[in-house]
């Protein structure tokens, strides 16, 4: 008998992390990672931030080098997958050629939201997920030229950072009555705004793309008060979609993502799933949610690696997240859902470092905190162990 | 070619090549050593590659930097070695290098 073999469809941080941890949960058998992206698979988030301002080479993004997959023996195939055809156990490639498998993860992850405005097929008009998305907005982002970024959340603020920062002038445009409205307090939206607006950047809030104008190639932005922004280019990040009609195709259970339960298996008990393509019941949050971020997606990953091989693991890690802008560097501990109450320490609306503490019933359940990666690391610490919080103690020690 | 060996917690003992240049992270997750997360990817953002030098080499590889510091302050794990792996640039002279890593990465 052949020996059998995994297959990886979906080549980023999931995808990469499930094949590491197949070989050190003691896969022998073969291992086929497929993706759609022709470079070695990269890190995604200094997309918008390092790799944007040019400050990086794709290659120095890799996740792994080249020379992992072939000491560990990790075949990669770049092709799109059409089609799982699950009473064969094989896949079908855009090639055309099929390739069976024993086991089978999918790690299809997400892609953006498409602005729905007259005009949004225009030249010019950018979204932000793939290197080769960053390599277009490159040539449009020459100092001196107007950005327009659509949408105010982290990815959308990084952009911001990373194109004035080299020298472009940058219109955020917010159609909520804050930036990061969905995922912070307004305290937090609020020194965000503060930051961008010294820096030099226009933010606008509660202001929705109406149309995006120009002949062939975008020249300005008109909003739904009537308003117009000139615009050389406009970076659209209003958030993303699951990728999950491969799944759906193959009659997997997909609710705006697709269901995995705690070992990251699907509603086929021989198929698992992990990353931003994922929705999970946290017992944490007591609901199920769809990260969309590097740890979720690499702690996903390794619990449906061990499943695969047999073995007994559950998605566990507190959720977090980092953001970087400017100098600044946001680092979040746990998920704010259902916070009822905050506390500050530090002096957001002067200074440019603070942490805002989210609690439930009196109980800390995360923390946003900007440039202090001690009260980071002390949160997530805390909330990971299930301790108790002080927050008396934790807010204590930096009024000293 | 030189070595550097990870020493896990109960004892177990990963060789990987030092690859000058790069991170003593990135010589970690090229070669599959497990028990680096790196979560971050190197930004020095997440605290997941927490690592802790053999004394004996602490001078030559280094102390960790301010940030590094605040990052491990509150680590249990922590040694006077500590250091974040993806912050430490490898040399091909530091053959024999050993590190151990912690119980747990968080
Ligand atoms: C600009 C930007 C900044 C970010 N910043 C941060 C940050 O600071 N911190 C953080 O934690 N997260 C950040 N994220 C989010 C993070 O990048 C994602 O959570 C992470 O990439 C998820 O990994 P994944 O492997 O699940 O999915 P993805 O990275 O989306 O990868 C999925 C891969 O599968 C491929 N694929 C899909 N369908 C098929 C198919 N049918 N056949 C073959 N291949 C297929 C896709 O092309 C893609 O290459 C950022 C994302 C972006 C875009
Ligand atoms: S890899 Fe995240 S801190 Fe080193």
């Amino acid at each position: 008998m052949s020996s059998e073999r995994a297959v990886v469809v979906g080549a980023s941080h999931a995808g990469v992390q499930l094949v590491t941890s197949l070989r050190q949960e003691g896969w022998s058998g073969d291992i086929v990672l497929v993706g759609d992206e022709s470079a070695l698979p990269y890190q995604r988030p200094p997309l918008s931030k390092a790799y944007l301002a040019g400050k990086c080479s794709l290659k120095e993004l890799a996740i792994r080098s080249e020379d992992f997959y072939v000491k560990q023996d990790v075949e990669r195939v770049t092709a799109s997958v059409q089609e799982i055809d699950r009473s064969a156990g094989e896949l079908v490639l855009g090639t055309g050629d099929r390739l069976s498998y024993d086991a089978l993860a999918l790690c299809t992850g997400a892609h953006p939201r498409r602005l729905r405005a007259e005009g949004a097929d225009l030249d010019g008009v950018h979204y932000l997920r793939r290197s080769s998305d960053v390599e277009r907005i490159r040539e449009d982002a020459i100092p001196g030229r107007n950005a327009v970024i659509v949408g105010g959340g982290y990815i959308g603020l990084e952009t911001a950072a990373s194109l004035r920062s080299s020298g472009l002038h940058v219109t955020v445009l917010e159609a909520a009555d804050r930036v990061l409205e969905r995922v912070t307090a307004p305290e937090v939206s609020a020194f965000f705004t503060r930051i961008h607006q010294e820096e030099g950047v226009d933010v606008r809030t509660n202001a929705s793309v109406e149309a995006l104008v120009g002949d062939t190639r975008l020249r300005e932005v008109v909003l739904a008060s009537g308003e117009s922004v000139r615009a050389d280019f406009v970076i659209v990040g209003i958030g993303i979609e699951p990728t999950t009609e491969l799944a759906e195709a193959a009659g997997l259970a997909v609710d705006d993502g697709i269901l995995i339960d705690a070992h990251a298996r699907t509603s086929d008990p021989d198929i698992v799933a992990a990353g931003d393509c994922t929705s999970q019941d946290i017992p944490r949050y007591g609901r199920r949610i769809r990260l969309e971020s590097v740890p979720s997606a690499v702690e996903q990953a390794k619990v449906a690696a061990a499943t695969i091989c047999g073995k007994d693991k559950e998605v566990a890690a507190l959720p977090w997240f980092w953001s970087d802008q400017y100098d600044l560097k946001l680092q979040i501990a746990g998920l704010n859902t259902g916070y009822d109450d905050i506390v500050v320490s530090g002096a957001p609306t002067r200074d440019r470092d603070f942490t805002c503490y989210y609690l439930r019933k009196g109980e800390p359940i995360a923390a946003d905190c900007v440039n202090r990666p001690r009260d980071f690391m002390t949160t997530k610490r805390m909330l990971t162990q299930g301790t108790a919080v002080d927050m008396a103690a934790l807010t204590a020690e930096v009024a000293v | 070619m030189a070595v550097v060996t990870f020493m896990s917690h109960d004892g177990e003992q990963h060789e990987a090549p030092l690859e000058e240049g790069s991170s003593l992270m990135q010589v970690a997750t090229n070669n599959a050593i497990p028990g680096i997360d790196a979560d971050c990817g190197g930004e020095a953002a997440c605290g997941t590659c927490h690592v802790i030098v053999d004394p004996a080499w602490a001078d030559k590889v280094g102390r960790s930097g301010t940030e590094e510091e605040e990052m491990l302050s509150m680590n249990p794990e922590r040694q006077p070695t500590s250091r974040l792996s993806c912050q430490v640039k490898v040399c091909e002279s530091w053959d024999g290098l050993t590190v151990q890593l912690p119980e747990f990465q968080m």
